[in-house]
């Protein structure tokens, strides 16, 4: 499956949640699927996706709170898995599209073809961990995961690498995604 | 909380923070922040991160939530903040206090301190964020200066902790 159909998929489906974007492209695409003031875009700081997400996560217990993240992302930073794995939030679906590639840099390859991202995440501590290959379907894999309420949840999702759709650029400028958001989670 | 620290000037800086509305505190240790950290750990959920990165990550998303937070470091780890910095809560306005103790700062000290001793400051200078180095008496106002920077301009600022201050 491609990113955008898996990204297209999964958003449908997590329009209660609060959404943490890691840089690049995954960001752009859910931006062009569903730009909402729930998003929080981070287009820069690579690897801290889930930092941000598990701090409101740990403020915010009555808030649903996921990730976008990716492979080079995970791998760039992967204190974040213990972190999560040990802290324990209930409210925390950490899903990877990964496409065993640096995809917003050219595609040049990660080592996640050789590195089970989704047994890390489990000897970490995750309480649920799903994983969908190239040719599976997402949804049933999707819909146990929403369903699990005593994350953290870690689903990740083979998506292919090079799919060509280029995406624009974020258009908001970064405090006011800051703002956006804050917004969102007053309300 | 920790009888022996009531009257030590990292008990002082903790009655600061509170009175100034903090709430969320993470980290990396350093010895110089031990008796800090102590006291957070009785008085608060202090929550130690891994590495000062991802504790600068985790205390954006804890202000995105609404808290006043505090990540606590050593200058080793502005070497690898200095992204989070710059790539976040600057142009996000994302404010954060840091507490940094200053290992190799006008004092002997490892090597291994040697570089980010003499350039930690210049290092926060360049990505534009301000600084107190703060001495025995100055705590306050050299507190006051940071929260000033965080609330009115919503910038991350940093309180520079020497050897000896904090126990």
């Amino acid at each position: 499956m491609k990113r955008l159909e898996a990204i297209e998929i999964v958003s449908e489906k997590l329009r209660d949640y609060l959404i943490f974007h890691t840089n690049g492209h995954i960001c752009r695409e859910s931006a062009m699927v569903r730009d909402r003031k729930e998003n929080f875009y981070m287009i820069g700081s690579m690897g801290l996706a889930p930092s941000l997400a598990l701090g409101t996560a740990l403020v915010r217990p009555d808030k649903k709170v996921a990730v976008y993240d990716g492979d080079g992302s995970v791998l760039m930073n992967m204190g974040n898995l213990a972190m999560v794995g040990v802290l324990k939030p209930k409210n925390f679906l950490h899903i990877v599209f990964d496409n065993e590639a640096y995809g917003s840099t050219g595609d040049q390859r990660t080592i996640s073809r050789d590195v089970p991202l989704e047994k890390i995440a489990q000897s970490c501590g995750y309480s649920l961990i799903e994983k969908v290959s190239l040719n599976e379907d997402l949804r049933a894999p999707l819909e146990r995961c929403l369903a699990y309420r005593e994350g953290p949840v870690f689903l990740l999702i083979k998506v292919l690498s090079s799919d060509g759709n280029a995406c624009a650029r974020i258009q908001l400028n970064p405090s006011q995604i800051t703002d956006r958001f804050m917004s969102a989670m007053m309300g | 909380m920790p009888a022996n620290l009531i009257q030590t000037e990292a008990m002082h800086l903790y009655r600061l923070l509170k009175e100034h509305g903090f709430n969320f505190f993470t980290g990396v240790p350093c010895s110089f922040l031990s008796e800090l950290i102590e006291i957070l750990e009785a008085q608060e959920s202090y929550i130690p991160a891994v590495r000062e990165d991802q504790a600068i990550g985790l205390a954006s998303g804890a202000y995105l939530a609404g808290r006043k937070p505090v990540v606590l470091m050593q200058n080793s780890g502005i070497g690898v903040s200095i992204n989070a910095l710059a790539s976040l809560n600057l142009i996000y306005k994302i404010p954060i206090l840091m507490i940094i103790s200053m290992r190799g700062y006008q004092i002997q000290d490892a090597p291994e301190h040697w570089i980010m001793g003499q350039t930690s400051t210049r290092l926060l200078e360049d990505i534009g964020v301000p600084y107190c180095v703060t001495s025995p008496g100055g705590l306050e106002e050299d507190l006051r200066f940071c929260v000033d920077e965080i609330e009115k301009e919503r910038i991350s600022a940093a309180l520079l902790v020497r050897k000896g201050l904090l126990g």
